[in-house]
């Protein structure tokens, strides 16, 4: 009747951990410090630290990164959405759409005149966002109805959208948006931060809450782990995962709108590999596919280091091209450490004595830790 | 405890069938106040079939339930949770990825105070807290709180699970094989909760085991269940061991004294 119950871990342990990243996400996090480091050290006059440089990384980083986070959701429930790059095509032509149609008739448009412009912005930012939330809805019923596999589904539902989005535009871009979309969010800056880097870091940063600190995120990861005893616990699953993909969708929409601001047109070609990128970056990040892990600060980590390997690439006069290779390398390399660490560290740890000792003493000592951070 | 409804719960006439298997084919079970009560029988006897439909997993084909004589529909776990009923299951459910403390509160968790309460945030604290108070009751170690239940043995995650149930059974508490991971030690463990709970909580208690001297030492009352049908109901008084093993083999599956069957 000793205090065997709490396992304590010594402190030189915690060091160790931080490294080896068994205690977060120590591992991705030290590869991308080297690279800043690398690239800082080797561009030439050490550019890549420059503040114009960092706003470009930040900027190319906010619409992969607001996916990567709904995959984060989607992926630690143990599903996975394919369509999300097709949804912010889609979203994008409603928002231009309605904005070029609102705010004002082509030809006062094409004397830059746009008398409507505060309602046509209005309902093509609600109107962006909503067909995406729509869409992601639509994959969760389907999802939770048909029990059909995500991946089918958002596979299916990719297609449809971008083949919806090719015809509400005959597959050209949609032309007439105000020229103030563009010069306020689209790339305007506070503060020498880019808005659509402020807006992703706001909405992030609350569902990096949502995911840790919450109910719902709880059980999102409780759904991941064993969706039947989550069931069997009394959480409404199939409602929760209809909220997950329609979150999902959410966020594709907001991309969408913030792609319009950004280049003032709904780009229809564009966006082919936004799904694949997003799931990398969760992945480099420590999401398992396999559903009940990750966290979103490994996301954002995973999400940030294709756009430093694109930026220092560049700097140091490579192929962009090349980044590709290594962003590939590094997914296989970080999943593949993960799943080592896991079986070292996360290997089970017993009580001292399973057999001894029928009741345990007071004042043991209780680490608390959190998982979720 | 001369209360009105000493029967916590009655279901008569179950019956259950998949594809092609006829797993329940008209059951009859009585359910009394702070009494355990042992299910046997075969494998493929049908006893987790029967305890999902009591716990509202799986629904009956037909049959009628009441619960302290009320009718009820068993319409879903949400159901069964809010009539009083807990299930551990023979499959374990517990969530791996998940800590003892959120385990124990998954679908019922302690919300923070004030505003952050208000937009959901959890108390991860206060659940392990109580979550370990729970298990020094059950009287089980665990590792650190915080870990996730995948670190931990078979029996931990056992417990776990027993502790979650026991905590939240108001009337019935219902256990699918509650010791076969166990240790002897955990086992005996185990099985003194189980009956704690039936005396000290008045919960009633159902509990499946193929373990003929464990029910014998704990229930008070056995149902043995052959193919689908009561083959043996008695009170533990007139249970032996042999008469057990000749009922869950199907040895006293005639006619003549089957009871309680059609
Ligand atoms: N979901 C299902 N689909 C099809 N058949 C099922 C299903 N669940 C149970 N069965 C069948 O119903 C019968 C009873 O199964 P059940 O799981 O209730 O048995 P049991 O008494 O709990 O057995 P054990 O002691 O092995 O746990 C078996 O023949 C089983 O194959
Ligand atoms: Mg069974």
């Amino acid at each position: 009747m000793s205090s065997e119950l709490a396992v304590a871990k010594p402190r030189h342990r915690k060091f160790a951990d931080m490294l080896t990243g068994s205690t977060g996400n120590g591992l991705i996090l030290t590869v991308l410090i080297a690279m800043i480091l690398v690239f800082t050290i080797t561009s030439p006059a050490h550019r890549f630290l420059s503040a114009g440089n960092f706003t470009s990384i930040l900027a190319d980083t906010s619409q992969i990164l607001l996916l990567a986070a709904g995959e984060t959701f989607i992926m630690i429930a143990g599903g996975i959405d394919l369509s999300c790059g097709a949804f912010v095509v889609f979203s994008s032509v409603i928002c231009a759409k309605l904005v070029a149609g609102l705010s004002a008739t082509p030809e006062q448009a094409s004397n830059l005149e746009f008398p409507h412009l505060a309602l046509g912005l209005a309902a093509g930012i609600v109107g962006g966002v909503a067909a995406g939330a729509a869409w992601g809805w639509l994959n969760g019923w389907i999802t939770v109805r048909w029990q059909v596999p995500p991946f089918i589904v958002t596979l299916g539902t990719l297609g449809m959208s971008l083949g919806a989005a090719q015809i509400i535009t005959g597959g050209l871009n949609v032309p007439g948006i105000p020229p103030a979309f563009q010069e306020t969010l689209g790339i305007g800056k506070i503060f020498g931060i880019p808005w659509i880097a402020v807006v992703a870091a706001i909405i992030v940063g609350i569902l990096w809450l949502l995911l840790a600190q919450t109910r719902f995120g709880m059980r999102t990861y409780a759904i991941g782990s064993n969706s039947e005893a989550a069931r069997r616990a009394g959480v409404n699953v199939p409602r929760q995962t209809i909220q997950l993909y329609c979150l999902m969708g959410f966020l594709a929409g907001i991309v969408g709108v913030l792609d319009v601001a950004r280049f003032n047109t709904a780009s229809i070609a564009a966006h082919t590999t936004d799904n694949l990128q997003a799931i990398a970056a969760a992945a480099i990040g420590g999401v398992s596919l396999y559903g009940g892990k990750g966290r979103m600060s490994g996301t954002i980590i995973g999400a940030f280091i294709p756009a430093v390997l694109h930026n220092g690439f560049i700097l140091l006069g490579f192929e962009p091209y090349w980044q590709e290779v290594a962003v590939g390398a590094v997914l296989i390399i970080a999943v593949y450490f993960d799943q080592v660490r896991r079986r070292s560290t996360g290997s089970r740890v017993q009580a001292p004595d399973d057999d001894a000792g029928a009741t345990t003493p007071n004042g043991n000592e209780v680490t608390h830790g959190s998982h979720a951070t | 405890m001369t209360e009105q409804h000493d029967d916590v719960l009655v279901a008569t006439g179950i019956t259950k069938s998949f594809a092609h298997v006829r797993a329940l084919r008209g059951v009859d079970l009585t359910l009394r106040r702070g009494k355990v009560h042992a299910l046997v029988g075969d494998n493929g006897a049908g006893k987790s079939t029967l305890i999902k439909i009591l716990s509202g997993a799986l629904q009956p084909d037909s049959g009628e339930i009441l619960m302290e004589g009320e009718p009820v529909d068993i319409a879903s776990p949400e159901t069964a949770q809010h009539l009083g009923i807990e299930t551990v299951y023979q499959d374990l459910a517990v969530a791996e990825a998940l800590d003892l403390g959120e385990n124990i509160f998954l679908g019922r968790e302690l919300l923070r105070r004030g505003l952050l309460g208000h937009f959901g945030f959890v108390d991860r604290p206060a659940m392990r807290e109580r979550g370990m108070e729970q298990m020094q009751r059950l009287g089980t170690k665990v590792p650190s709180p915080s870990l996730p239940l995948e670190s931990m043995s078979g029996g931990q995650k056992q417990a776990v699970a027993v502790a979650r149930a026991a905590m939240w059974g108001g009337r019935v508490l219902i256990l699918d094989e509650p010791a076969a991971a166990l240790g002897v030690r955990q086992t005996a463990q185990v099985l003194n909760l189980v009956r704690r709970s039936a005396e000290e909580s008045n919960q009633a208690v159902v509990f499946i085991s193929h373990n003929v001297p464990q029910i014998l030492e704990i229930a008070d009352d056995i149902t043995v269940l052959h193919q689908g049908r009561v083959c043996l109901r008695c009170a533990k008084a007139d249970a032996s061991v042999d008469l057990l093993v000749r009922a869950m083999s199907g040895a006293l599956d005639s006619p003549a004294d089957r009871e309680g069957t059609e």
